[in-house]
């Protein structure tokens, strides 16, 4: 972890209500895809915790974030209004993150509406290492759909789902995931499942398949990095910090 | 030069900063950012007899200049916290620390003092009658003079350690409280813990918290508690440990003038993990500004 400063680049609109943000700062700590900051915003007394989609490294431990988030409130509003050269105190490297190594050959990743950010970082750790990966990326409808051509260009075989059918396949990510399933073969080799959404997405997912995977998840956090215990949940293996031992759990571990 | 140093009773402390109980956990978390031996010293997490998970999640709820928390004294127990925990931590902090004990009977009070009472790294050990977010229990020991005097009483008798009893706000008159503590023995006096509150979601239509109410605290509070360190320090002969919402050097040298010999950071840590670093670095400039060569001389100067 570190507390830095980072410097907004550029902050847009790419799809309902969703925003990307692009901010220069250090990303020295970075270890995994999957682990997040936690933004202090002016006005507002408690950081917020945010994924990290996307690193560029650049020389001397600094680089680019790539942030993507939702309005859904007075913290990710006053985000949204942020402008280029905007200075924003950041806590990096949050979090364990997703364990690419536990995943051989082929990965099935799976987001879920703002839970596809940090998919996107897992996706290109996936294929930098070699592995075969598909995404199936879940939305609400067609004005929800972000990030489809980004995972094309990784190399992913992406598989974009919408709940009112408005674009993709119509229904949820299980939804597609049974087709492939029922096309078995190269369509469903998968040994590791990696994925990030909505609880119910998550919780869907886990019964719908019996491939091995971890499941990142949200809490409301205090801190954001293990002095509060604001963030503990129950799991197999004992009590954890979804802030710090967290927010990815492998699928052994979850107590629903 | 002007000096930093403060005591509590005869122990002599490098400074008045003290993490708050609840917002530094053990420590380590914050061993990785600095060294934390520059602290006064620490108070580490609530612990009680048996090990706890807590309440349900959410537990944490936004405020304006502040924070609901419904963590419910989440801890290993006592006896893994000495066997654990305190070992762990001398690696990374060589001073003495403040052990925050809490719980739901006499015998749990009784019973965690008398162990970590044992334990060479603990300096005063601190009695949380106070906690909001464990039902029957914490508070409603520190919401009577009679029960606290009790209590205090209680954990003398098992321990040689100082004993602080940590107050609660939410209380029709703290004073008496407080002089409840005196008469059973306390050696000092910490406060306040947090007050009684609670957000809801206008979305959902109901409580942010699982557990409805929370302990509020941040920078909102630290008027009140202001306030109650003043009206405590006219009462009672004993050193206090102020706390509640401090965030700055000027907030350290307002508490001391208020009465407390010593201040804790809480919430603070939690939105700024270098809170109680910052502090210290910038107590000397907000000392010369206000003409302070020494802080232990400013303690009740408002009085
Ligand atoms: C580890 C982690 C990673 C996340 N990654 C992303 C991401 O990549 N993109 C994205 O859009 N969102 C993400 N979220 C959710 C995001 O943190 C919330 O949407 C955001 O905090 C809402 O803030 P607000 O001020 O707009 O909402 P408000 O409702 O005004 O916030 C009030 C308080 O509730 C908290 N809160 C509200 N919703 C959530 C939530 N869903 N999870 C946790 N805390 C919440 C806020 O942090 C704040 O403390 C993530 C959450 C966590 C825990
Ligand atoms: C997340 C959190 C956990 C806390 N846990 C404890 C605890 O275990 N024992 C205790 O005596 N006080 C606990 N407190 C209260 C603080 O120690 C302190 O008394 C209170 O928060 C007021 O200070 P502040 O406004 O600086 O936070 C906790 C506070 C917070 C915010
Ligand atoms: S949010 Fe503080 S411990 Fe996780």
């Amino acid at each position: 972890m570190e507390k830095t400063n980072f410097v907004i680049n550029s902050n847009k609109k790419i799809a309902s209500d969703v925003y990307e943000m692009k901010l220069s700062g250090s990303v020295k700590d970075f270890t995994a895809p999957g682990q997040f900051v936690n933004i202090a915003i002016e006005g507002l007394y408690l950081r917020r915790p945010i994924s990290v989609c996307n690193i560029e490294a650049k020389e001397n431990g600094q680089g680019e974030l790539t942030l993507i988030y939702k309005v859904v409130g007075k913290g990710t509003e006053k985000m949204s209004a942020m402008t280029e050269g905007t200075v924003l105190s950041l806590l990096t490297a949050l979090g364990n993150g997703f364990d690419t190594k536990r995943c051989e050959k082929s990965a099935l990743v799976v987001g879920g509406g703002v839970g596809v950010p940090p998919m996107y970082g897992v996706t290109k750790k996936l294929i930098e290492e070699g592995k075969k990966v598909t995404a199936v990326l879940g939305f609400n409808g067609a004005g929800d759909v972000f990030y489809e051509e980004e995972f094309k260009k990784l190399g992913a075989k992406t598989v974009v789902t919408t709940a009112d059918g408005s674009y993709g396949i119509k229904g949820f990510v299980t939804d597609a995931i049974k087709i492939m399933e029922t096309e078995g073969g190269e369509a469903y080799d998968f040994d590791e499942t990696f994925a990030c959404g909505p609880e119910p997405m998550l919780k869907a997912l886990y019964n719908a398949t019996d491939i091995t995977g971890q499941y990142s998840f949200e809490e409301r956090m205090g801190c954001g990095f293990g002095a509060c215990m604001g963030c503990s949940c129950k799991t197999k293996y004992g009590n954890k910090r979804i802030c710090k031992d967290g927010p990815v759990l492998v699928k052994e571990e979850i107590i629903w | 030069m002007v000096s930093l140093k403060t005591k509590l009773g005869d122990w002599e402390l490098d400074n008045p900063i003290i993490p708050a109980s609840g917002t530094f956990g053990f420590g380590y978390e914050f061993a990785e950012l600095y060294d934390i031996n520059m602290l006064g010293t620490f108070s580490f997490k609530g612990t009680t007899k048996e090990a706890r998970f807590g309440n349900d999640t959410p537990r944490i709820a936004e405020c304006t200049a502040g924070m609901i928390n419904s963590v419910g004294l989440q801890n290993p127990g006592v006896e893994a916290v000495m066997e654990k925990e305190l070992p762990k931590l001398a690696k990374v902090f060589n001073k003495k620390v403040i052990a925050n004990i809490s719980g739901f009977s006499e015998e749990e009070y009784v019973y965690c003092a008398e162990k970590i009472g044992k334990s060479d790294m603990v300096g005063i050990v601190e009695v949380n009658i106070s906690c909001p977010n464990v039902h029957n229990g914490g508070m409603s020991f520190g919401t009577s003079a009679e029960s606290a005097e009790k209590i205090t009483a209680a954990v003398k008798k098992v321990t040689d350690k100082t004993v602080y009893v940590k107050l609660s706000p939410n209380v029709t008159n703290i004073v008496e409280i407080a002089k409840g503590c005196e008469a059973g023995g306390a050696d000092g006096l910490s406060l306040i813990n947090t007050m009684m509150g609670m957000r809801i979601n206008l979305k959902t239509k109901k409580p942010v918290i699982a557990n409805k109410m929370g302990g509020f605290s941040g920078p909102a509070i630290f008027p009140v508690a202001v306030r109650m360190v003043y009206q405590v320090y006219e009462a009672v002969k004993l050193p206090i440990i102020g706390m509640g919402g401090v965030s700055s050097a000027e907030d350290v040298i307002e508490m001391m003038l208020a009465g407390a010999s010593a201040v804790q950071v809480g919430a603070e840590n939690l939105v700024n993990p270098y809170a109680c670093k910052d502090i210290i670095e910038a107590l000397p400039g907000a000392m010369e500004k206000y003409g302070i060569n020494n802080l232990y001389d400013i303690i009740g100067g408002a009085h």
